[in-house]
């Protein structure tokens, strides 16, 4: 066993125990406590879950390589600026709103507002956008357990899914919230850490923000005389409308995602889920300026080690990465000296020199601290942040399905006599499903799975934020109008991507629009459509227009309270049915 | 609150919200992909000052927007009386 493989088992084995024995303290016994953690977390704590809910393999693995490695280093800005402009969304548009509102799931407040339609529609999204994204997290798992402890790929995802298992079948939300403090702290240090270090040895300002600075006119100049764009320029690699409606789709989508959006229901107070959007984006914000530099340090170590370097001296990262497949010919083949002038060149368009390297995006981070030249210990750390980043979103997604599907489902719509028992042990046996289902695509993923991340924000996007936003602005917003907008939204979308991916349909599509970025035009016309058929149909019942208001005043009143007992009745037609209260459940 | 009371408020937070919500836009949609190009033409520690706000700025500037947005939303409420968080929201 290598010092790595050892340095990885020691932290990884802390962790893993350290989020099972938070799991076993925070066991719950109700519905309330499965679903939204009694709705009792602390604003900064509930920041710090947000932040693990929301950064994912993605977030942490892949970001850096994709601003490095891809084009140039601006047109990754797009996922800096679009997965934190979101949070801006939903602190001022949807958090104190819905957490006023006071249900357990997006299905639910759509139920509530509209009718069951408009909640079956929901409840669809919910289940499709949380399962694709689930399936990325598992095969990073995957990923991470395979290069550092060198296990099959399987065993690793069996042994992420056992641990999910664990904490959150056990636990429900409430387990899952403090694991995910736990999992945040983990992560945003394993991230830092090697991002000081390296800025310190490049620069000697151990601040990476400022160090930043430092080295950007020797990276543009080693660019230049490799062939390679300007690392800076807004030009080159993307055209302004694709990376508008890129960066547009991926904030809307943010403010669009049930498992971010259900975070708000756990916060203590109205004002607690304000202060919630904001200490989560001060969380994420750590690690989101701290990106960009770790993708211009590895850029600049990466150019500089290899450039002239004999093929037999080459630093140690690079035979490692290359042993696993992840550093290949430009033809994702294997290495080959084409030019046989004995050094692999790594060179850009414009260079005489032809290219002979490929470097796949996913090892930027987790290589960088070897690329620095950082001791066994912190490549093991690195691999536990790895592992903190996809389990903590994987059990925030896997909670949405359960509740979806056990609250949304079960309770509301197939036997609403079911007691607190019944309906937990559903929650507790669709989350196991949902595990079992999600590990196995994570060991069988489908083959694009690129496409499909894209596909989770377009629809989370095009469906959601519209109907939510109009649902809480706009009380004269109809049932018909809303079902009829997520329906066309959603609709509309698919159909794009799957006319325009290359496996399907592979066509042009309108204007140059990418399929990522397609999820901002498809939210234009859920708006359009919603607002064109709420003119011509049945305006919502007055209680419902009552309660929408209230939701918008601070304080408590009886009616906002009736509803979030359980003790309204919000049907469609006020003549049917009894107007008494309802079961009330105290907890 | 009474009605006029709750007009008022609600007012005011709509002004406030579109204020944030304008730069917002302003500063992500302009500076970071608009006009990024223009903007490089000065330099702000070392980083071309678009490419600074593609990367570090509009994230930092999104920060305090919802640090403001929490600030004046709590001023707002205690001018209107609104203390009863706590006890103010169940769930079922």
């Amino acid at each position: 066993m290598s010092e790595i493989q050892l340095w990885t088992l020691i932290f990884v084995g802390l962790s893993f125990s350290l989020y099972i024995y938070i799991a076993y303290r925070s066991r719950v016994s109700d519905t309330a406590g499965f679903y939204v953690a009694g709705g009792g977390i602390p604003a900064p704590a509930n920041g710090a879950a947000i932040a693990a809910d929301w950064m994912s393999a993605a977030s942490f693995i892949s970001m850096a390589g994709l601003i490095a490695l891809a084009y140039n280093g601006y047109s990754g800005s797009a996922y800096l600026m679009g997965w934190t402009g979101g949070y801006v969304l939903l602190a001022m548009l949807l958090a104190p709103y819905l957490r006023k509102f006071g249900k357990y799931t997006i299905p639910d407040f759509v139920g509530d507002r509209y009718n069951e339609t408009a909640r079956l529609i929901a409840v669809i999204c919910a289940i499709v956008v949380s399962f694709t994204y689930v399936i990325g997290q598992m095969a990073g798992v995957g990923v991470v357990f395979g290069r550092f402890l060198e296990v099959n790929t399987t065993i690793g995802v069996i042994i992420g899914m056992t641990i999910v298992f664990f904490y959150a079948v056990l636990g429900g939300m409430k387990g899952i919230t403090w694991t995910q403090v736990a999992q945040y702290s983990v992560l945003i240090v394993a991230y830092l850490i090697p991002a000081v270090a390296v800025s310190t040895r490049l620069t000697g300002i151990p601040v990476p923000q400022v160090g930043f600075g430092q080295i950007m006119d020797e990276l543009e100049g080693v660019q230049a005389d490799l062939g390679f764009g300007s690392y800076t320029s807004a030009l080159a690699g993307t055209d302004q409308l694709n990376m508008f409606l890129l960066t547009a789709s991926l904030m809307f989508g943010t403010a669009g995602l049930p498992h971010v959006i259900i975070r708000f229901y756990t916060a203590a107070s109205v004002r607690a889920a304000r202060y919630s959007a904001l200490w989560a984006l001060f969380f994420i914000a750590l690690l989101y300026t701290t990106a960009p530099t770790v993708a211009a340090f590895a850029k600049y170590n990466i150019l500089t080690d290899l450039r002239g370097t004999p093929t037999e001296e080459l630093p140690s990262w690079f035979s490692t990465w290359a042993n696993v497949g992840l550093i290949t010919g430009p033809d994702g083949g294997p290495l080959r000296d084409v030019n046989g002038d004995g050094t692999y060149n790594f060179t850009g368009a414009a260079s005489d020199i032809a290219n002979e390297v490929m470097i796949n995006n996913d090892i930027v981070v987790l290589a960088s601290p070897e690329i620095g030249g950082l001791p066994a210990p912190i490549v093991g750390l690195v691999a536990a942040g790895g592992l903190a980043a996809a389990l903590s979103t994987a059990s925030g997604l896997l909670l949405v399905i359960s509740s979806s599907v056990a609250n949304d489902v079960y309770h509301k719509r197939i036997n609403p006599q079911a007691d607190e028992k019944k309906q937990l042990l559903v929650a507790r046996i669709s989350m196991a499903v949902a595990i079992v289902i999600a590990g196995f695509f994570g060991v069988n993923p489908p083959g694009f799975a690129g496409e499909v991340v894209a596909l989770a924000f377009g629809l989370g996007c095009a469906s959601f934020f519209p109907t939510l936003v109009l649902g809480i602005f706009w009380k004269k917003c109809t049932a018909a109008g809303a079902a009829a907008g997520m329906a066309v939204g959603i609709g509309v979308t698919l159909f794009y991507m799957i006319w325009t991916i290359e496996i399907w349909g592979n066509n042009e599509g309108i204007f140059g629009i990418a399929a990522t970025g397609f999820g901002a035009v498809g939210m234009v016309i859920n708006l359009l459509v919603t607002i064109i058929v709420s003119q011509f149909t049945t305006k919502p019942t007055e209680l419902v227009q009552e309660l929408v208001e209230e939701i918008r005043y601070p304080g408590q009143t009886a009616l906002v309270a009736a509803h979030a007992a359980g003790e309204l009745k919000l049907d469609d037609d006020p003549d049917e049915g009894d107007k008494g209260p309802g079961r009330h459940r105290p907890h | 609150m009474d009605q006029q009371q709750r007009t008022e408020y609600w007012r005011r937070n709509l002004r406030l919200m579109a204020v944030l919500l304008v730069v917002w836009a302003l500063v992500s949609f302009g500076a970071g992909i608009f006009f990024t190009e223009w903007l490089n033409q000065v330099s702000f520690i070392g980083v071309p000052l678009g490419f600074w706000f593609a990367q570090q700025g509009s994230i930092i500037t999104f920060l305090i927007l919802i640090a403001v947005y929490v600030w004046r939303m709590d001023k707002l409420d205690k001018e209107y009386g609104a203390d009863d968080y706590e006890k103010g929201v169940r769930h079922s």
